[in-house]
């Protein structure tokens, strides 16, 4: 009994399911307090989300932002850093795509499309780099620092967009991207751009510089041990701002797809928590390409289905938000479940 | 010049100034009792806006204001405890529990607004707790604009800081919250009950949290917002280690952060953007930290989880 339980790869493959199932269980409390059926729910709930090619696309469309912040929380996981800053450095890599965007307006689409882009990591990755720096430098948790800067990102936008970068209305936002700087459109009326293509080379951009190669090696090293990674002649130092930079530009692409796919504008605080929510993505995932891409489509789901939710039944769609808290809890407390197992191995 | 100064510093300003610090004041100290035993609480923002909640839906029902108090009280107390049991029983991450606590706030927050109030965005107007005016310190020149006439909850923020500070610093039970958050393996050993004491600070972190985002909701107004403590749990986490984990040194950092949201519509009058007044706190937070390198500053221990040995 042992040894078969040992073979289950339980912390990579159960204990996420099982923390989604609870999740729904507590959830369905929630639904219950409303008068209405909690399977009647969830159902209305997957029917949107996958039932129709429509709804398909647009809980990938969803998904998209998270798999980048996903992606962006892990990358630092993997390298034993906490980036709780994904949500500021999604506003400065937003505001640099907007910026591109709308500045420059006679450049061909092959060339400003890749620049706005470009320009969306680069600004995430300076506002990620300035909390690894402080870490590498100084020794101040990155913790502390990725919060302040979020609150320093939200403010700076705000000031950008209702003031030298407004657009002509009085709505705090700036001017549209010009069309050449906006991500082309893969089923109208759905709002699913090639955004999703770039997240999945995303993916697997970040599963080849992780494991085969020679950074990958040594920001997983710092990860495991980064006094033995010091001792084997790593730079923690460099190690740490690197991956904070590649964790912020990832972050930073997140807001390129809000901009360049979604919006087409900076809208001021136009984030639905999506950095944030990339704490829950990496955590779900097991901070691996494949299970954050997982992980972002069932979350993508969740926020698709919450609509109709609203609409169809009398439960309020900020249901999703409270089965999102949960899940992080649970998967948080994953320890929970091992002591589960645990007693019903040795029973 | 003169004409900026007094504009700058005058008895509105600073009676302002206090308003703005309560809700800080309450949810800092909350940050120091979880930080000292050892545990992080980045969850303060969600256990000050459940809090906000929580006096709101029970103002409404019971008709009073410090009911809804103790309401929040209770309800912070027990996401502090959630967060404790998740942190500190199941090791998880403190920083991800915390998130977690935010994340769910936020959704739990609108989900029973819209249930009890039935609409979105604000509830209805709640019995709120009224000004009070202190005899005869409102009647001394200066000091009596400021400090005489204010709310019941801006004098409990002031006596809470007191309070802890003597309970931190100076009881039996202040010097063991210490060493668990300094060295847990050597308190344990001493026969210190690590978990129970990190389950009473983060306990109790909760409810002074959620006290002051009751402040908010049915002192300051008399309704819920959505959303309403917009970051002042992370103000309030600055503002702790501004004032380097001590309630005095929160209190400092609290005034000149309240201070600075006092002053934002007279600076933006100024020609100053609101938004870099704003940004302040933070960044000013950072660069203390920098300040504070290479001395010991912030409990030893804070963010790990204590697993016993044997």
């Amino acid at each position: 009994m042992l040894d078969r339980m040992k073979r289950i790869p339980y912390h990579v493959v159960v204990a996420p399911i099982l923390a989604v199932l609870l999740a729904m269980v507590v959830g369905s409390l929630f639904v219950l307090t409303v008068g209405e059926s909690p399977l009647a729910a969830y159902k209305v709930l997957l029917q949107e989300s996958f039932g129709t090619a429509r709804g398909f696309a647009t809980t990938l469309q969803r998904a998209t932002p998270l798999m980048f912040t996903g992606l962006a929380v892990a990358f630092a996981f993997r390298a034993g850093l906490f980036n709780i800053g994904a949500e500021g450095q999604l506003y400065i890599g937003a505001f640099a795509a907007a910026w591109v965007g709308f500045t420059f307006t006679n450049l061909p689409k092959i060339i400003h499309l890749p620049l706005a882009i470009l320009a969306s990591m680069i600004g995430g990755a300076i506002w990620a780099a300035v909390p690894g720096y402080l870490k590498a430098r100084f020794g101040i948790h990155e913790v502390i620092n990725s919060i302040m800067m979020n609150y320093i990102a939200y403010f700076l936008t705000d000031w950008l967009v209702t003031g030298p970068f407004q657009g002509s209305t009085m709505i705090p936002e700036t001017k549209r991207v010009a069309a050449s700087a906006t991500l082309s459109r893969l089923m109208p009326p759905t709002r699913l751009t090639t955004a999703i293509y770039i997240a999945l080379i995303a993916a697997a951009v970040v599963y080849i510089l992780m494991w085969r190669t020679k950074l990958g090696y040594e920001i997983r090293a710092v990860g495991l041990n980064p006094t033995a990674a010091e001792y084997g002649g790593i730079s923690v130092a460099k190690i740490t701002v690197a991956a904070m930079a590649i964790s912020g530009a990832l972050a930073g692409l997140a807001g390129m797809e809000q901009i360049l796919g979604l919006n087409n504008r900076f809208i001021q605080r136009f984030s639905p928590d999506l950095g944030f929510m990339g704490v829950a993505v990496a955590l779900l995932g097991k901070n691996h390409p494949v299970g954050i891409v997982l992980a972002a489509v069932l979350f993508g789901a969740l926020q698709t289905g919450a609509a109709a939710m609203d609409r169809l039944t009398s439960v309020p769609r900020e249901l999703i938000t409270i089965l999102q808290g949960v899940i992080i809890f649970f998967v948080a407390a994953e320890y929970l479940f091992s002591r589960f197992m645990k007693v019903k191995g040795e029973a | 010049m003169w004409k900026i100064l007094t504009m700058l510093i005058n008895t509105t300003i600073f009676s302002a100034t206090l308003r703005m610090a309560t809700p800080l004041l309450f949810a800092a100290v909350g940050g120091i009792f979880s930080e000292r035993s050892g545990v992080v609480n980045i969850g303060l923002e969600g256990m000050m806006l459940i809090g906000a909640f929580t006096a709101v839906a029970v103002s409404w029902y019971t008709g009073s204001a410090w009911l809804g108090v103790l309401g929040a009280l209770l309800a912070g107390a027990l996401m502090g405890f959630l967060h404790g049991v998740a942190s500190i029983k199941y090791r998880a991450n403190q920083v991800v529990s915390g998130t977690a606590i935010n994340i769910f706030a936020g959704g739990l927050t609108v989900y029973l607004q819209r249930l009890i109030f039935k609409m979105a965005g604000v509830s209805e107007a709640v019995p709120r707790i009224l000004d009070v005016e202190l005899p005869l310190i409102s009647k001394i020149p200066w000091i009596g604009p400021v400090i005489g006439r204010q709310n019941p909850m801006v004098y409990l923020a002031f006596l809470t800081v007191i309070v802890a500070h003597v309970v931190v610093f100076k009881t039996a039970w202040g010097l063991r919250l210490r060493s668990v958050g300094e060295h847990p393996a050597a308190a344990d050993s001493v026969g210190i009950n690590v978990y129970r004491m990190r389950y009473a600070a983060v306990t109790i972190s909760g409810a002074l949290a959620g006290v002051g985002g009751s402040y908010l909701s049915v002192a300051h107004l008399s309704r819920f917002v959505e959303g309403m403590t917009a970051g002042r749990g992370f103000i309030a986490l600055a503002a702790m280690i501004f004032g380097k984990w001590n309630p005095i040194g929160a209190l400092g950092a609290c005034l000149f952060f309240g201070y600075a949201d006092a002053l934002q519509m007279r600076l933006q009058e100024l020609g100053i953007p609101t938004q870099f007044v704003q940004m302040l706190p933070y960044a000013l937070t950072m660069i203390a930290l920098i300040g504070f390198i290479g001395r010991a500053v912030a409990p030893k221990a804070s963010g790990q989880p204590y697993v016993k040995e044997g």
